[in-house]
């Protein structure tokens, strides 16, 4: 069974809970309890009808004041997939978390209400979903029960889309007609809609198919640990020297020849080890541990390639950053801890090029800094080179997170651009 | 049936945990590992097992002992941690009690739950820890659904839900101040039959509790007590035999059995797929306590 993750986000009456709601029940993700818990709360309230938002609501702060603060995760399955759903609230303080929820995500699921079309937070969805590089985008377009299941509402809706998704970068673009509240379209196909040529949502999410939107062409692996067993009495393991990390692209295989990064040095790659034995080539998101050939100084934070297929190497990163500190701004000059694959550094703010309006895709380039929420290009200095990929290529090796060095706390999500040629 | 390069939801989340466990080891100086004897935390020692081998895992283990254990869970802790070789160390509720840390709760439904969380913070105060990996997943409850992988905890070993780092792709950020400590929640994306489809794949042996047995139980608020010397009665509550088995193990006096006829994994996993009701609502009364329950034990500092 595949895993399947799965970002939505939306507003409190475009029916994003209730859909969400419908997909766990239907698919008895929503235990008894779960249910009379969120029954007994909802008559508390005094709500009409029994709240499923409160189902991913679950802090006390949301319950009393009826907003999500948080992505919640939920989990689903059917026979064939596993589902995993990043649900984010879709108020306009939203960015920081639909970012968060979206990071990881395979599918990006967004909600429009059919009497409304698209709306500027509808195109906001999509431009985000585009910008951290989610490659399904889905287009579920609710309440058609609402506009008496118009074939020709949807179409209106599904042109206007598009003529706005052309300027976005997204691969897999799919419409669904949807009622949420009374399960058409999502479960079980529509009797409402027999125009309706296409699959139910839950259908499309069993179906999309996501392997070949990993990386499997560019071997990356960053070492994240070097294993050492030093047992002295062991004498098959004592001379062990074996490099743990996840693969982050490509696929590896012993014999490869490989580079070693920074240093630059060449071996092979002389096994795969897992817990469970060698293996004869790992891809990402397997976790292994490789041997190599030759004796080299390998730590965590060097990062493992073809030699004919290297990473960018530098120390002046390109990037779209999302701000996300609540309590300062990003301004030209700060300094910030800087996390790529499992390297820290420091970075350099040294040009804020733009700042972006995410709801017109209008460029800002008089701005001084980024406040919470905002996105912007810059370009960063680091202490030490990274070995990147553009984010569009790679989503692991094109990623980093700013962290202020003053409060630990993670203030900045990047996704890096190509580097500027000379 | 998968095709190539495409792998299953349990080896992508094996992998997930072993990436989280090892980013622990390298960026921390002090980790230490949360183990009950409970399934998830010995389905997460056998994911640390898995993290580092042929070498060891390189952090100790911790179990908080409410005094109040299944004398079979126990005696399957001290099996388990001698076979891997991981060291023990055991920071005990009664400790605490003794040096009058804490005062004993009374009453028939007195419980030791909420002292374990003193006890669990003076245990990572004591071995200086700055990293304590736990077995909590985000399907089990609510307010852990809202909760990081890496869990930042103050001075106060407390957990502020509101004011979390935003948690992006796999970049965990572990930096902390002396005193502040990291929560790590390597299972977080699991869910209860996750668990029991990967024990079965994996053969990683549970204590036996975990399995239909005769037990001599008596019933309250609809979950069935173990006939322990730990829980004083309320009147009318008689003891019969019944055959259960436990879905959550805990402190005796808060977990609850289900009466089941499952006494294998296969028939526990057929069992966990078609059960209507979660783990911790069926069995754990330290979660009736209200809808909040959780949130505020887990500010306090609790597991």
């Amino acid at each position: 069974m595949e895993m399947l993750r799965l970002a939505t986000a939306g507003s409190v009456d475009d029916g994003k809970s209730t859909l969400i709601g419908r997909l766990l029940y239907d698919s008895k993700a929503i235990f008894e309890d779960q249910l009379e818990a969120v029954e007994r709360t909802s008559r508390e309230r005094g709500d009409e009808y029994t709240n499923l938002a409160l189902l991913t609501d679950g802090l006390r702060a949301e319950r009393e004041q009826g907003i999500t603060i948080d992505v919640a995760y939920r989990y689903f399955a059917t026979p064939k997939r596993k589902f995993i759903i990043a649900d984010t609230p879709g108020h306009t303080q939203y960015t920081r978390n639909m970012v968060t929820g979206a990071s990881t995500a395979d599918v990006a699921l967004v909600l429009i209400d059919a009497r409304k079309g698209v709306l500027e937070q509808s195109r906001r969805h999509a431009f985000l979903a585009s910008l951290l590089g989610i490659p399904h985008l889905v287009l579920c377009v609710n309440k058609m029960d609402l506009v008496d299941w118009s074939e020709e509402r949807f179409e209106e809706i599904k042109q206007e889309f598009r003529s706005f998704a052309m300027k976005l970068k997204v691969s897999d673009l799919s419409f669904i007609p949807v009622s949420a509240l009374h399960g058409d379209n999502i479960v079980d196909r529509s009797v409402h809609m027999p125009w309706y040529e296409g699959s139910a949502l839950l259908h499309h999410l069993e179906e999309v198919h996501i392997a070949s939107d990993r990386n499997l062409i560019d071997p990356r692996f960053p070492v994240q640990y070097v294993i050492r067993p030093q047992n002295q009495t062991d004498i098959t393991t004592h001379d062990y020297r074996g490099y743990a990390g996840q693969v982050a692209g490509g696929v590896l295989r012993p014999g490869d020849e490989v580079v070693v990064l920074p240093s630059g040095f060449t071996s092979t790659i002389a096994g795969i080890d897992t817990a469970d034995g060698p293996i004869d080539e790992a891809f990402a998101p397997l976790s292994v541990i490789l041997r190599l050939s030759d004796d080299l100084d390998i730590s965590r934070g060097d990062m493992i390639a073809r030699r004919k297929n290297q990473p960018h190497v530098g120390q002046d990163i390109e990037a779209m950053v999302c701000w996300m500190s609540e309590v300062s701004w990003l301004r030209e000059g700060a300094k910030l801890a800087i996390k790529h694959t499992t390297r820290w550094a420091r970075a350099l703010v040294k040009d804020l090029q733009y700042q972006l309006d995410i709801n017109t895709l209008s460029r800002n380039e008089d701005a001084v800094g980024l406040a919470l929420n905002e996105i912007g290009r810059v370009t960063l200095r680091t202490t030490l080179p990274l070995f990147y990929d553009e984010y569009r290529r790679n989503r692991v090796t094109g990623s980093f997170i700013l962290v202020d060095e003053s409060t630990n706390t993670t203030v900045g999500a990047g996704m890096i651009l190509p580097p500027i040629s000379d | 049936m998968l095709a190539p390069y495409e792998l299953s939801h349990l080896r992508v989340l094996e992998a997930e945990a072993i990436h989280i466990i090892r980013e622990v080891a390298a960026e921390f100086a002090r980790p230490a590992l949360l183990f009950s004897g409970g399934k998830d935390s010995i389905v997460m020692l056998h994911l640390a097992v898995k993290a580092f081998a042929p070498a060891r895992v390189p952090f100790p283990a911790m179990h908080v002992d409410t005094g109040h254990n299944f004398p079979e869970v126990l005696a399957f802790r001290d099996r388990i941690v001698a076979e891997v070789g991981v060291r023990l160390v055991v920071a005990s509720v009664e400790d605490d009690l003794a040096a009058g840390r804490v005062v004993e709760e009374t009453g028939p439904r007195a419980s030791r739950n909420r002292l374990q969380t003193v006890t669990l913070l003076r245990g990572i105060e004591q071995e200086r820890y700055d990293a304590v990996f736990g077995g909590a997943r985000r399907d089990e409850e609510k307010a852990r659904a809202k909760e990081r992988v890496f869990s930042f905890r103050d001075e106060f070993g407390q957990w502020d839900p509101k004011n979390q780092r935003p948690e992006l792709w796999s970049l965990y950020n572990g930096r902390h101040r002396q005193g502040e400590h990291i929560r790590v929640f390597p299972l977080s994306n699991w869910t209860e039959l996750d668990i029991w489809q990967y024990i079965a794949d994996e053969q990683i042996a549970l204590p036996s509790i975990y399995f239909a047995h005769p037990r001599p139980v008596f019933s309250r608020d609809g979950m069935w007590m173990d006939d322990s010397a730990l829980i004083p009665r309320l009147p009318g509550e008689q003891v019969e035999e019944r055959v259960v088995r436990f879905r959550t193990v805990g402190d005796v006096t808060c977990t609850g059995a289900v009466e089941s006829t499952a006494s294998n994994l296969d028939e526990v996993i057929a069992e966990v797929a078609a059960t209507r009701l979660t783990e911790r609502g069926a069995t754990r009364a330290d979660d009736r306590i209200s809808e909040a329950g959780m949130e505020d034990r887990k500010k306090e500092g609790y597991f």
